[in-house]
């Protein structure tokens, strides 16, 4: 059994029909309900909680106060010109940790990688190395350099030299082997290869690994702070704890979300733009 | 057995609605093989996902043995154009057939011998063990097609399942189609863009017009039931038939429809 | 046999190359705080006894096991419902990624205020840490479950908690271990720093009472205790990583090689 329907399709391209009655433009204003307005009640909400969960007694205010009084305590903490020395000395030794462990987890790792030897006889120290925590390391730093600038330093960079080492490595590696040879065939001299070939190919791992380094640096610099007591957010928040002011505690554990947030976002946006001509941004490595 | 009613299927596209399908309204009876084609961007795959209730239309019923499709319907098997993302990629060539078994309860008795036929009539039964990243392209495409035979449905909807495939594989991959359809007797839509492949695997052939799309013919192939590569292809009648199709086609693409014969 | 010695000495050269110059370093310097090698490995015996390590030590690492794994419970409890819902993930993505973006020891000096620092506290503290991770990576594994996929599954009929067990966690895995391993790493730091912070007992209190008392070559057994830990947890989680994703590697490797 066959049907043959007789179209009478319009010449030309399918214009904007009649389309079907009301159904569509609130189904495409409701596709639209932008995400960050659902962020953005997410966050109230959840402030909303949190003003009302101490005030009613569920949980103890000297525990837990409530959000309008930790944004008050914030504000005040703002206007104290000890909170941005703090800030200040913290963003430094991040800062100067990173950059120590990025230049040196890109140019061993760049080394390491383009000469399989080194990799091999590497590897084994690296795997070794790479697990041991940083914290460990804390009593010797307080041992060496007690609350100087150095100890968060020492922390810092070894903590995210790994981060960076790692990804470098893997970027190095991943270098397309057609490309390679492509290369080499039209005759470009080992430098030129790294520069058109091996870097552009481990460019996006080089910024993941700054990524992580960086999130991991954040988190040794407040850590080393906080136990050992060197300059920076860490120890403020040590001292508002041990003198019991809660609502600062907490003020100073916001501003420090807010620095990771910070941190985060400007790498990100590094990322972006330096990546902005690569067709694939490649996924991150399980590092 | 298939029966679509009117279909139209309008999308939002930031406001403006497109409307990618108008009118189709065609027949599928039990233990048929017929071929849609259509020029590219026609609302090929739209319509597939409507008839498979994987999308709902905006106007119009597709009905599988009188019964509307709201949903998946429990007798019907889909292979998609993209083998490699179709197959889970955890789990063995054996697994992945026998999963929808699973899901419909049979017992393991008989989950072992449906898997088994199916593995044979696509003819990888020494694969079942592997994993589907470690096949070809071609014999993940029969994976999936045993998976949907296997299951046992009445129609199978096949979505340009051969498009990403080398020409050499498709050809045998066309054939394994036939031979399944007479082993199996299931009644199958087969969608694709290759004109050639419409004439010789189908028994009806429906071109579709250009967007907004609507059933443009419905041509019999009159060829034998036996067909062949090398023969079939050289058939004067085929040749004939390809020829129709492809003016057809040209013409939708144009916008203008010419009078269309039996 | 010379492969296998090639081997070895590929493992072993550079590992003892480096134990060699911190021994001549250690022995030239005289500096107190750099002991040399052979009087760590020597004290390390002394200090870490079976009994030591059973009160010190193994409470130290079930604590940071049983936080761990609590917090992947909760964080892929809570991470596939907000994965599978565009609406839950606007709504609690910009709370959550603050919450991340909290360096984890921060939270210590927090937890303690509530109740001081005992067994239950140091596992709230490792699970309040750990959690972020977690949640936000299955949260982004369960959002990227491939369409094909899931469509594969709706025409074949493959529903609830089958196609959560077959389709979606599994889908995710990948991107759940990366979450896991990071919060292994998080955990570790954790434990450590709510012992060396405030406790009375634990792995990180001994090693912070031997750096105060000024017992170096103690201290330094300790820290290479820690790093013995830190490499066996990374090992473990290694193989259970790579059982679990062998087709996903496996997939990788045949994508890559055919690109």
């Amino acid at each position: 059994m066959t049907t043959v329907t007789a179209p009478t399709t319009p010449a030309g391209p399918a214009t904007a029909p009649a389309v079907a009655g009301p159904a569509a433009t609130p189904a495409a204003r409701r596709r639209e309900v932008p995400g960050v307005a659902l962020g953005v009640l997410g966050v109230l909400a959840f402030l909303a909680v949190w003003e009302v969960v101490p005030r009613a007694g569920l949980v103890r205010a000297t525990y837990l106060p409530p959000a309008s009084e930790v944004l008050r305590t914030l504000a005040r903490e703002a206007g104290r010109a000890g909170f941005w020395t703090a800030m200040g000395d913290t963003v430094v030794a991040w800062a100067l940790g990173l950059a120590i462990a990025f230049g040196a987890a890109v140019v061993l790792g760049f080394v390491v990688g383009a000469v399989p030897v080194l990799r091999d006889f590497t590897a084994s120290t690296v795997e070794f190395l790479r697990p041991i925590p940083s914290v460990a390391l804390i009593p010797l730093a307080a041992l060496l350099f007690a609350t100087d600038i150095r100890s968060t330093l020492l922390l810092v960079v070894y903590a995210a030299f790994w981060q960076v080492y790692v990804q470098v490595l893997y970027g190095v590696v991943d270098v397309d082997p057609v490309a390679e040879d492509t290369a080499r065939s039209y005759g470009l001299s080992r430098w030129s290869r790294v520069r058109h070939v091996t870097w552009p190919t481990a460019l996006p791992y080089v910024l993941t690994g700054l990524r992580l380094g960086a999130a991991v640096a954040l988190i040794l610099a407040v850590t080393a702070e906080l136990v050992i007591g060197s300059p920076g957010l860490g120890q403020e928040i040590a001292v508002a704890e041990s003198s019991g002011a809660t609502s600062v505690v907490y003020a100073l554990v916001i501003a420090t979300g807010a620095l990771g947030v910070a941190v985060n976002v400007v790498v990100r946006l590094a990322e972006r733009r330096l990546l902005r001509w690569h067709p694939s941004v490649r996924g991150e490595v399980a590092a | 057995m298939l029966e679509v009613t009117g279909l139209q299927k309008i999308y939002d596209a930031g406001g403006r609605g497109v409307e990618a399908v108008r009118d189709l309204t065609f027949r599928l009876e039990e233990g048929e093989l017929v071929c849609l084609v259509g020029p590219s961007g026609c609302g090929k795959t739209t319509l597939l996902k409507c008839i498979a209730g994987l999308m709902t239309p905006t106007a119009g019923t597709a009905s599988l043995a009188g019964v509307q499709v709201s949903g998946p319907p429990e007798d019907m098997a889909v292979v998609f154009q993209e083998y490699g993302r179709s197959l889970f990629p955890w789990m063995t060539v054996r697994q992945n057939v026998e999963l929808p078994l699973k899901e419909k309860k049979l017992p393991r008795a008989r989950r072992t011998t449906l898997v088994d036929e199916a593995l044979t009539a696509v003819g990888l039964t020494d694969a079942a063990g592997r994993y589907p990243w470690q096949l070809s392209g071609g014999m993940q495409q029969r994976v999936a097609i045993a998976r949907a035979v296997a299951y046992e449905p009445k129609v199978l909807l096949m979505d340009e399942p051969f498009a990403a495939v080398d020409a050499q594989t498709r050809a045998d991959l066309e054939d394994l189609i036939r031979s399944v359809w007479q082993r199996f007797d299931v009644t199958i839509l087969f969608v694709t863009h290759d004109i050639d492949e419409a004439v010789y695997l189908g028994q009806r052939v429906l071109v579709l017009s250009n967007s907004p799309t609507v059933v443009q013919d419905d041509l019999t192939v009159d060829l034998p039931a036996e067909r062949d590569q090398l023969t079939t292809r050289s058939d004067p009648r085929f040749i004939e038939l390809r020829a129709k199709v492809y003016a057809e086609i040209q013409a939708a693409k144009r916008g203008s429809v010419p009078a269309s014969t039996r | 046999m010379t492969r296998v010695a090639l081997r070895a000495g590929q493992v072993l050269g550079l590992p003892v190359v480096l134990v060699l110059v911190w021994w001549y370093a250690s022995v030239t310097s005289q500096n107190y705080y750099l002991p040399t090698p052979g009087v760590i490995a020597s004290t390390f015996g002394h200090v870490w006894t079976a009994d030591r390590l059973t009160t010190d030590a193994l409470p130290s690492v079930v604590r940071l096991l049983t936080g761990f794994a609590l917090a992947g419970v909760l964080g892929v409890a809570l991470g596939v419902p907000i994965g599978s819902s565009p609406r839950l993930r606007a709504l609690t993505e910009p709370v959550l990624e603050f919450f991340r973006a909290i360096p984890p020891p921060v939270l210590v000096p927090v937890l303690i205020l509530f109740a001081g620092i005992d067994g239950t506290m140091k596992v709230a503290v490792i699970v309040s840490g750990c959690v972020w991770p977690i949640l936000l990576n299955t949260v982004e594994g369960v959002r990227a479950v491939d369409p094909v996929l899931a469509d594969t599954c709706r025409s074949y009929g493959i529903r609830g908690t089958t196609r959560l067990r077959t389709l979606v966690l599994r889908s995710a895995s990948p991107q759940i271990m990366a979450g896991l391993r990071q919060a292994l790493s998080i955990a570790i730091i954790l434990m450590v720093i709510s012992e060396m912070f405030a406790a009375s007992s634990g792995l990180g209190f001994t090693i912070v009472q031997f750096q105060r008392s000024f017992a170096i070559p103690e201290m330094w057994t300790g820290i290479v205790l820690l790093g013995l830990l830190g490499f066996a947890l990374a090992m473990l989680f290694g193989v259970v990583e790579r059982r679990v994703l062998s087709w996903y590697h496996g997939l990788r490797r045949t994508a890559r090689g055919s690109d």
